[in-house]
């Protein structure tokens, strides 16, 4: 439901491997006293758990929930390390979607397809692409939705205005957002976006075809010379020639001072990006933001959350530990508050006939944003994960850097990305 | 009061019991995760499957990491850092204990002390400083440059517009060995200052008798004297700039940089294992470092061993 900010803070070693490895094993737990079910979760996920905790006790009187809190990227470390080496693992972990994707390639998560969770007859009542995101190529699914992140185009809506460019003319076609951004430029001196990489990052993910990864196919061929990659990088190079992109990174300092100052005019991201602007990033500018769909009809995910089983948890947690998740993610009071006092946009597609869709937000002027948001997360299509995704996505960031500050050529840029990926894709 | 005897210690097993606190602790945080990333750098292993799912793979991950573009890219930032950072560290510290040996007085301590200030400082506090200093349109370091272009012959020197220091990749790395050289400078000097001490003030008196200028005092009796002290120091920065991780990662949010400007091969192997998920190759290379680092300490040791000496 976050984008994945890295904090200075996270800094595993191997010594806190080794420490890990001399660390008690939990204690034995026996089935007749009350128990404890350990949840390991980050900063909201852990608040919808600890809201969901009355519900919970209501059907489990003598079961406890112990939510273990840490921040984001501490979180998905620890539970690397606890998943490794088999100690310290909680009962159920809460997992962002890149991490979802990396984990399902090894074995450490429990296969809830299988026996007794038999998890596909539950497929229907999910948003179709999170139930895909969290099956990997064994046909295992290793993982549950429960929030997802539809994107979207946020515009700020007076200095559009002030340009004369409208909605349509900003979402018609890629060509057309770029020339919409030239006139908001011209007009007003606001930059189109923060950075030329965030519309290559969606534009390299429209026309990906079935069985292909963003990346990669699933015989590990890589694909970042393929049409949709130099249109990305041939789109990118366009902005920055215009000068129509601020060239600030997601959650730099300059990037929320551009929204304060309203000097960047859009911003494609997930519709929870819209909270954060409403709560600390830019509580200012309330009432001139709008949402639109992404451009040309493109359809995309920004982060999403997930809970799993890992394998190496206590046996006698797991029917538990099934069930709790059953009523984190199935449950539709549940799944509503999360929506309500969070912003987690509800993976269980029963709750999209709730009212609360239809209500305006003040934030965006009034308009009914999350219709379209419900509309988007139908549409968006799931992209199978390869474990060199995160080398891919440098690799590839760091040739558009050279296409952009060094002008250069796009087909070199992208063959050199293509003979480093292919020297990694069987590692 | 005394112990019962059954509780005594016997003599011979107390030595074995007072060092075992550090024996421990060496053996956990020293030991054991040495010999484990030796045993992995051998292993292909998908981490969150558990450890029992490492395959050995015999050599192939030293064979990976030696054709790996982005790892020979990460030896020559380090190098390259290693070098700037490291060689003007002790061309001004040098001096500058000088200087302070000979100017302060009573002030003395108070000097030693401000300089000796970044190296205690906590690396979050250094990482917030200099990210508002090198900041492209806010920054101090932008504004003094500004200032001095406006400056007639100066501003030749000066660059015209702000320098993009942490988002430009050719403005990384000397950024980084700013910090650098920063943080470390005055760790160096309390080291000569502690040098200077040692050399007897008569050599000095008799040089001043025989009509010995104050270069002439400091290139023939205080640098002679200061070698020894000089070989540690370089040792010392020799070991640390290889493995330079902390400043580089914090000014490039840990990331190393805009087209891997600013990535240290101390980074490259953290992020290989921890967002690459290629913990094998990580801990190979690790050994690769190390073996550099052993081989440039042994050329240093080379460089500084007394004139005369065998070997």
């Amino acid at each position: 439901m976050r984008a994945a900010d890295r904090s200075i803070g996270a800094r595993p070693s191997a010594v806190a491997l080794g420490l890990l490895l001399f660390g008690a094993a939990a204690a034995p737990v026996s089935a007749t006293a009350q128990q404890t079910l350990i949840v390991a979760a980050y900063p909201a996920v852990d608040e919808i758990v600890r809201a969901a905790v009355p519900q919970w006790k209501a059907l489990h009187p003598t079961v406890d929930i112990q939510v273990i809190s840490r921040q984001f990227a501490d979180h998905h470390t620890a539970m690397t390390t606890a998943l490794s080496t088999r100690s310290h693992l909680p009962d159920v972990m809460a997992l962002e979607v890149g991490y979802v994707g990396r984990f399902a390639q090894g074995g450490g998560l429990q296969n809830l397809a299988a026996p007794p969770y038999d998890i596909a007859r539950f497929q229907a009542r999910w948003v179709p692409y999170a139930y895909q995101q969290a099956t990997n190529r064994r046909g295992e699914v290793v993982a549950a939705p429960t929030d997802i992140g539809p994107g979207t185009l946020l515009y700020r809506h007076d200095v559009l205005a002030r340009a004369g460019v409208g909605e349509a003319e900003l979402t018609r076609s890629w060509d057309s957002y770029v020339a919409a951004g030239a006139r908001v430029k011209a007009a007003t001196g606001a930059y189109l976006l923060a950075h030329a990489r965030d519309m290559k990052d969606i534009v390299i993910r429209t026309g990906i075809q079935p069985g292909e990864g963003l990346y990669f196919d699933q015989q590990s061929n890589v694909l970042v010379t393929s049409p949709r990659f130099v249109r990305a990088f041939e789109l990118a190079r366009q902005v920055r020639r215009q000068k129509l992109d601020a060239k600030v990174g997601a959650w730099s300092n300059e990037w929320s001072e551009g929204f304060r100052r309203g000097t960047i005019a859009t911003q494609m991201s997930g519709a929870w990006l819209a909270g954060h602007l409403n709560n600390w990033l830019a509580p200012d500018t309330k009432g001139l933001w709008r949402a639109a769909q992404l451009p040309e009809g493109a359809f995309a995910a920004y982060g999403g959350t997930f809970f799993a089983i890992p394998r190496g948890a206590p046996a006698g947690h797991k029917a538990l530990a099934w069930q709790f998740i059953q009523l984190m993610t199935l449950d539709r009071a549940v799944q509503l508050a999360a929506f309500r006092q969070q912003d987690a946009f509800p993976a269980l597609v029963e709750t999209y006939d709730d009212p609360f869709f239809e209500q305006p937000i003040d934030f965006l002027g009034g308009q009914a944003a999350r219709v379209g948001w419900r509309a988007a997360s139908r549409r968006i299509a799931a992209v199978d994960v390869h474990k060199q995704d995160a080398f891919a996505s440098e690799v590839i960031d760091t040739e558009l850097d050279k296409v952009l500050d060094r002008g250069k050529d796009i087909a070199t840029a992208l063959a050199d990305a293509q003979r480093l990926l292919q020297q990694r894709a069987h590692r | 009061m005394k112990l019962p005897a059954a509780l005594r210690l016997p003599p011979e097993a107390a030595p074995y019991v007072f060092l075992s606190p550090f024996v421990v602790l060496f053996a956990v945080f020293g030991v054991f995760p040495l010999v484990f990333s030796l045993y992995l750098a051998f292993q292909s292993w998908e981490p969150t499957s558990g450890l029992g799912a490492m395959q050995f793979v015999g050599l192939d991950n030293y064979a990976f990491a030696l054709q790996d573009e982005w790892f020979w890219k990460s030896l020559k930032n380090t190098a390259w850092l290693a070098l700037v950072s490291g060689v003007p560290q002790h061309l001004v510290a040098i001096p500058l204990a000088c200087f302070i040996d000979s100017s302060f007085k009573r002030l003395r301590n108070g000097v030693v002390g401000a300089y000796f200030m970044p190296y205690i400082t906590s690396t979050v506090a250094i990482a917030i400083l200099f990210s508002s200093l090198f900041s492209t349109d806010y920054g101090l370091i932008n504004v003094f440059l500004n200032a001095l272009a406006a400056v007639p012959v100066l501003g030749w020197l000066v660059p015209a517009g702000a320098i993009d220091w942490l988002g430009d990749p050719d403005h990384i790395k000397p950024a980084i060995a700013m910090v650098v050289f920063w943080r470390y400078v005055g760790f160096n000097v309390v080291l000569y200052l502690a040098a200077l001490q040692t050399i007897p003030a008569d050599l000095y008196e008799a040089a001043r008798m025989d009509g010995a200028g104050r270069l002439q005092r400091f290139f023939f009796i205080t640098l002679p004297s200061l070698k020894p002290m000089i070989f540690f120091g370089v040792t010392l920065s020799v070991i640390g700039g290889l493995q330079l991780f902390e400043e580089p990662f914090i000014l490039t949010g840990g990331r190393g940089g805009s087209d891997q400007s600013g990535m240290t091969t101390a980074i490259y192997l953290y992020r290989m294992a921890f967002d690459f998920n290629d913990f094998g190759a990580a801990s190979a290379m690790s050994w690769l470092l190390f073996i550099v680092v052993a081989a440039l300490t042994w050329l240093t040791h080379r460089a500084f061993r007394p004139r005369g000496a065998g070997g």
